[in-house]
């Protein structure tokens, strides 16, 4: 399992687009936004959490087709499923790289681009704490998407109409814990919440992922 | 006609859309099965 | 003879070809009474006005959008543990119906919203619920329009059914804790403090009665429709080899 994440970690920084490309988009669209709703600094404080979690969805999207569609198609992956570590593994193991690779830079990446938005200062540690939860879960949800859509040649339109529906919940939680915990009512509740949701999606996803992709790979 | 006062506007525009979006549907509905029973038959017979 | 026979295509062809008839006469003869009796028969509501006649199309087809995501899971794990291709073939056919009934309860939601909440789009929980059941319902759809793999295209989607319910659920709750709603509570309950008046409730009723009649018609044509494709594919992929 260690050997396989390695893998995908050294081939996601030799191939460049894996930290690069997702952390640009995220910059990229936080700096379309106040071209979009103009430049109050009121009007983008009080959207600015909102805004980077929905950028961060979006960077996470971007990069999701990647995780198994290389392997897919160099034959790899049917070598994987062979292998003596179950798919569940592979699937799991595949997720975490991509959060390693996408999720955890932009959670890091997000407090400084909180800074263009004028974000109260009160919300920077929500916003990383929130984040930390959350985009695992972004991970682990959109390595099904992926597995689900790896057969097909144009599946990056469809994979985001599957997978957006599925990151409602917790573009939810982890907004409203950002909100939440600057008005002082209380982010634990939302946090507890997001917590829930990455852990069973990390409990039970890589089984749905790796049917689908025996499925895909018959 | 009943007197529906001064909501008319809406309940006619409920009425007519949710009518419309049902007839689109059984319509789309029995055109695709007779057109498909057409051409099995078409492949049964030779 | 088990239940599981009726699930043979050449005999689920037979057996529903009547059911299909009574069913559609039942849903027109339904849905032409409770819409007629709601429309020109029913009082005005106190608060409401007229606009109250909106519930004889709203709650049906609201009710039929959650209903028929429910049968098509119910039809995807019949599918993956059964394997009868018939019941695959149901939850595609019950899609376009779902997602039609979602429309239809999102348009006269906005449409009643309007005068009575002073907007036509209020985030409010459960209107922002059917949307989101709206966007699972188009994933779905366009998942089993991309596979060109019949099997395939059955399993994969049944997967995203499950999981996909799953998600929809948990949608529903999210949404609840992030917004208060405007709605109103249950239209149709076993508390009775809850109900409407009883002058709405039959009208409503032989209305539902109507929707479920139509979609379970609509389902079957579908299909039907669905079964004859497949029987086509057969005939010609076996003429090719031939």
């Amino acid at each position: 399992m260690k050997a396989l994440l390695w893998r995908d970690l050294a081939l996601a920084v030799r191939a460049g687009g894996g930290f690069g490309l997702g952390l640009a988009f995220f910059l990229i669209v936080v700096v379309l936004v106040p071209f979009g709703v103009g430049p109050d600094r009121s009007v983008l404080a009080l959207i600015a959490p909102g805004i980077l979690w929905v950028a961060a969805l979006l960077a996470a999207l971007l990069s999701l087709d990647r995780i198994f569609a290389l392997d897919f198609e160099d034959g790899s992956l049917a070598l994987l499923a062979t292998a003596p570590l179950p798919l569940e593994g592979v699937a799991l193991i595949k997720a975490f790289a991509h959060w390693i690779t996408t999720g955890l830079p932009l959670t890091l990446v997000a407090p400084a681009l909180g800074f263009f938005l004028n974000m109260q200062p009160a919300a920077y540690a929500y916003l990383l704490v929130s984040l930390a939860i959350g985009t695992p879960a972004l991970s682990m949800i959109g390595s099904f998407g992926a597995a689900l859509t790896v057969g097909l040649r144009r599946g990056g339109l469809l994979l985001s109409l599957l997978v957006l529906p599925l990151y409602v919940p917790t573009l939810i939680f982890g907004a409203e814990a950002v909100r939440r915990g600057v008005d002082g009512t209380g982010a634990a509740a939302p946090l507890m919440l997001m917590g829930a949701i990455t852990l069973g999606c990390f409990a039970l996803l890589p089984f749905a992922a790796a049917a689908v992709l025996r499925i895909n790979l018959r | 006609m009943p007197d529906l006062g001064k909501y008319a506007f809406e309940v006619l525009t409920a009425y007519a859309a949710s009518i419309a979006v049902l007839t689109v549907l059984v319509w789309l509905s029995v055109r695709r099965a007779r057109r498909v029973k057409r051409a099995l038959e078409a492949v049964e017979r030779g | 003879m088990s239940i599981w026979e009726y699930a043979n295509p050449k005999r689920f062809m037979d057996w529903t070809a009547p059911v299909m008839r009574v069913a559609f006469a039942v849903a027109a003869a339904c849905l032409a009474i409770g819409l007629i009796w709601g429309f020109f028969f029913t009082p005005e509501e106190a608060r409401q006005g007229s606009t109250v006649k909106i519930i004889y199309l709203h709650v049906p087809s609201a009710l039929m959008a959650i209903n028929a995501w429910f049968m098509m899971l119910v039809a995807s794990l019949i599918w993956l543990v059964r394997r009868h291709h018939v019941s695959a073939l149901a939850a595609r056919a019950a899609a376009p119906v779902g997602l039609a009934m979602t429309v239809i309860a999102l348009i006269t939601g906005a449409i009643w919203g309007s005068p009575m909440w002073g907007t036509y789009w209020a985030w409010d929980p459960r209107l922002t619920s059917f949307l989101i059941l709206f966007l699972f319902y188009l994933g779905y759809i366009a998942l089993w329009a991309a596979i060109e793999d019949a099997d395939t295209a059955a399993d994969l989607t049944s997967v995203l059914c499950l999981v996909g319910s799953v998600f929809a659920i948990l949608s529903r709750y999210a949404v609840n804790f992030w917004n208060q709603g405007l709605h109103q509570g249950a239209s149709l309950s076993l508390d009775k403090e809850e109900n409407v008046a009883n002058v709405f409730y039959i009208p409503l009723l032989v209305c539902i009665a109507g929707f479920v009649a139509l979609f379970l018609a609509l389902v079957l044509l579908r299909t039907r429709t669905e079964i004859r494709v497949r029987r086509t594919q057969a005939l010609l992929a076996r003429a090719q080899r031939a």
